[in-house]
């Protein structure tokens, strides 16, 4: 292959607060150690979404930033026309939120999403969602456990044509009420998932790079398996990860 | 420089000679709860638990709900808050007001409310108060303390968990400042969030008490301010246009933009609206240090303090709360380094000394770091490559797998000295100097760990 892989990292300004941008430098990483050359693109608010990439990728971000982000996508149909011609789209949290077919903000505005996920987004009442998930992947994906970190407001409801990423054993993921987490249609695929999501999942990353170029070779990831391992049995079991102050010493030391 | 009026707290002179404690002009009830937070506050460093400054300021609070306010009434104060920054400009503050007298402030880091008020326990009369305050209690410290000046340095992401504090901090400063008229502002010029939320105190008319003293300390962090504070659309950044100790920097929309600095730096000279320059010479290390001063002279000149004092007495600070500090363990020479969120670590970056000092990086995600680690992500580690560099902490796992996609080789201990030794076996040197950088009770935590010479 002479050309690159392209994967746009689309908005990092707006859509980066969770350092989800590290989902485009995970996969290209990806590739370049299977000396597979690949390339990211920046993709800045105010400037035209290159056409020609094969993987689209957005993260969080706060409602401001989020409005603006669907602002910008709305403009124009590249987004929705590279689906179509075959690239493959992560979107994260408020990213995910965008893709659908519209999403409500804290301010309590609805705007209009790009449709390209059949769900929607509400405010949802109570505290926010934060804190370590555990997903059970749709059985049809092939995918371990997934790790990651969830932090928002949003209640994403899915439509009949939708099928989740997975289900929730840890966490709230859509939060619902049906314990599903995140949305895929074809190539496109949604989650709540932070941490960044791909960092904690090479598997979910192969799963997408796979869907545009065809079977990989497999990789060692010896320090993700040992930072899954810990993530997973924490999640599982937050009672034996509590700080190792004990109560007495917390009071003092409480800053 | 516009916005250095005559203190509005000019010191009042104690009304007798007992004892040297302040507490002589206070109600009986704020004097008892001052002594009851005194004595835990001992009691509790006496029996190793502790600074015990959480302590003895909740007791004194449990006792008297207004201690703090009616403690810091008739002391000339200022008051540091912002994301970076706050315990080393403080620090440097208090030595600025230390060459004129007496000076009470939370220099061990104590910035919620109990530890501003257990800092005043042993304020003489007439002693200037420097407080640092965290960013989310600055208008419950300012309604209290009703500072003489506020200084205001920066705001960015930290604590990921903590959703949109960012701008909510800076609407809450804004609300802060326009509620305390007489306030002298010192603020960045170069933070956007900052410059909105200090805006709110900018005079209507000349002659007005409330001004702003705008410094030019060209800050590098943008990524926090992409969407204008005010009305939400996009900044614009003109490095193609620098003016007074920065570029300018506008909103694409409203009128939001850069100020006019009055104070700014050229290199390491501050350089006044008025054409007067100080070199600004300091044992601390790092262009963010200086900056830092900056801003602490500044504020230092809020409250009637000479810019040459106030440079000199800070020339002679060498560390700040065992920031900055070099420890010898096992013959190794350890510094220790805070980097805390994206902002700190493109400072902390500048700071590491070059190449073969091995790097030690320990990373905590406890409730005062956030829980959630993906900053990380925001860091270029990548500047790592080729060195020695060893991932420690609770979070040390996902420090590595960072740096794997970083392509920066390392190896991962869990346990801090044991990860020193690493660091100073790789770097294959007899005695080396090595840079531990740690994020907030990382650092704690390895500060701890390397002093008392016990594995944790």
């Amino acid at each position: 292959m002479t050309e690159p892989v392209s994967i746009a990292l689309l908005y990092p300004e707006l859509l980066g607060t969770y350092g989800d941008g590290g989902n485009a430098a995970v996969l290209a990483q990806r590739l370049r150690w299977r000396d597979i050359p690949a390339e990211v693109v920046d993709v800045h608010a105010g400037e035209a979404i290159p056409s020609g990439c094969q993987i689209y990728v957005m993260g969080g971000g706060e409602d401001a930033p989020q409005a603006l982000a669907a602002n910008e996508l709305r403009s124009g149909s590249i987004l929705v026309d590279a689906v179509e011609a075959g690239a493959a789209v992560l979107a994260v949290c408020a990213g995910l939120q965008v893709l659908g077919q519209r999403f409500t903000g804290e301010d309590g505005k609805t705007h209009e999403g790009l449709g390209l996920l059949d769900c929607e987004t509400h405010r949802g009442d109570g505290p926010r969602r934060v804190g370590e998930v555990v997903v059970v992947p749709d059985p049809d994906l092939g995918l371990p456990d997934l790790t990651g970190y969830e932090n928002h407001g949003g209640v994403t409801t899915l439509g009949p044509s939708a099928r989740p990423l997975g289900q929730v054993v840890v966490g709230h993921g859509n939060a619902g009420g049906d314990g599903t987490e995140g949305i895929v249609n074809g190539r496109v695929v949604g989650t709540y998932l932070h941490g960044p999501v791909l960092a904690r999942n090479p598997a979910l990353a192969d799963h997408l790079l796979a869907s545009v170029l065809g079977p990989l070779q497999p990789l060692e990831d010896p320090e993700v398996d040992a930072l899954r391992k810990e993530r997973l049995h924490t999640a599982r079991h937050p009672h034996m990860h509590m700080p190792q102050l004990s109560g007495w010493r917390r009071l003092f030391r409480g800053n | 420089m516009r916005g250095l009026q005559t203190p509005r707290h000019a010191g009042r002179a104690p009304t007798s000679s007992w004892a040297k404690m302040r507490t002589v002009d206070l109600p009986l009830r704020t004097r008892v709860a001052a002594m009851a937070g005194r004595a835990i506050a001992d009691a509790s460093r006496w029996v190793g638990a502790g600074e015990g400054s959480v302590i003895g300021g909740r007791v004194t609070l449990a006792i008297d709900q207004r201690a703090l306010e009616l403690m810091a009434a008739g002391h000339q104060s200022v008051v540091v808050s912002g994301t970076n920054g706050k315990t080393t400009t403080n620090r440097l503050l208090a030595a600025a007001l230390a060459s004129r007298g007496p000076v009470s402030t939370n220099s061990a880091g104590a910035n919620l409310i109990p530890g501003l008020v257990s800092s005043l326990f042993r304020g003489r009369a007439g002693a200037a108060v420097s407080l640092e305050v965290d960013e989310g209690h600055l208008a419950e410290a300012v309604a209290a303390v009703h500072p003489t000046a506020v200084v205001l340095l920066n705001l960015s992401r930290d604590q990921l968990d903590r959703f949109g504090e960012v701008r909510r901090h800076a609407a809450d400063w804004r609300l802060a400042l326009a509620a305390s008229p007489g306030t002298v502002v010192v603020a960045n010029a170069d933070d956007p969030l900052v410059t909105w939320a200090a805006g709110a105190c900018q005079p209507g008319t000349n002659g007005d008490r409330c001004g702003v003293t705008w410094v030019g300390t060209g800050q590098r962090w943008r990524a926090d301010a992409s969407a204008c504070p005010n009305c939400g659309s996009r900044i614009r950044w003109s490095d193609d246009r620098p003016e007074r100790g920065g570029v300018h920097w506008a909103c694409s929309s409203c009128p939001l933009a850069r100020p006019r600095p009055d104070a700014w730096l050229e290199g390491a000279d501050l350089v006044l609206a008025d054409g007067r320059r100080f070199n600004i010479r300091l044992l601390l290390p790092g262009r963010v240090n200086v900056s830092n001063a900056a801003m602490a002279v500044a504020g230092a000149m809020a409250l009637g303090v000479d810019p040459a004092r106030a440079v000199r007495a800070m020339s002679r600070v060498r560390a700040v709360a065992g920031r900055y500090q070099v420890l010898n363990v096992s013959g190794s020479r350890v510094r220790l380094l805070l980097a805390k969120n994206p902002a700190g670590w493109a400072e902390a970056l500048d700071l590491i000394r070059p190449p073969p000092t091995p790097v030690v990086i320990g990373i905590n995600a406890g409730v005062a770091d956030g829980r959630d680690p993906s900053w990380l992500w925001d860091v270029p580690f990548e500047r790592l490559r080729g060195r020695v560099v060893v991932a420690t902490g609770d979070r040390g796992r996902d420090l590595s797998v960072r740096l794997r996609y970083a392509d920066v080789r390392h190896t991962y201990e869990h346990d801090y000295r044991k990860a020193v030794a690493l660091a100073s076996a790789g770097s294959g040197a007899n005695q080396p100097e090595i840079d531990f950088v740690a994020n907030y009770t990382s650092f704690q935590d390895a500060r701890r760990a390397l002093t008392s010479g016990s594995a944790r």
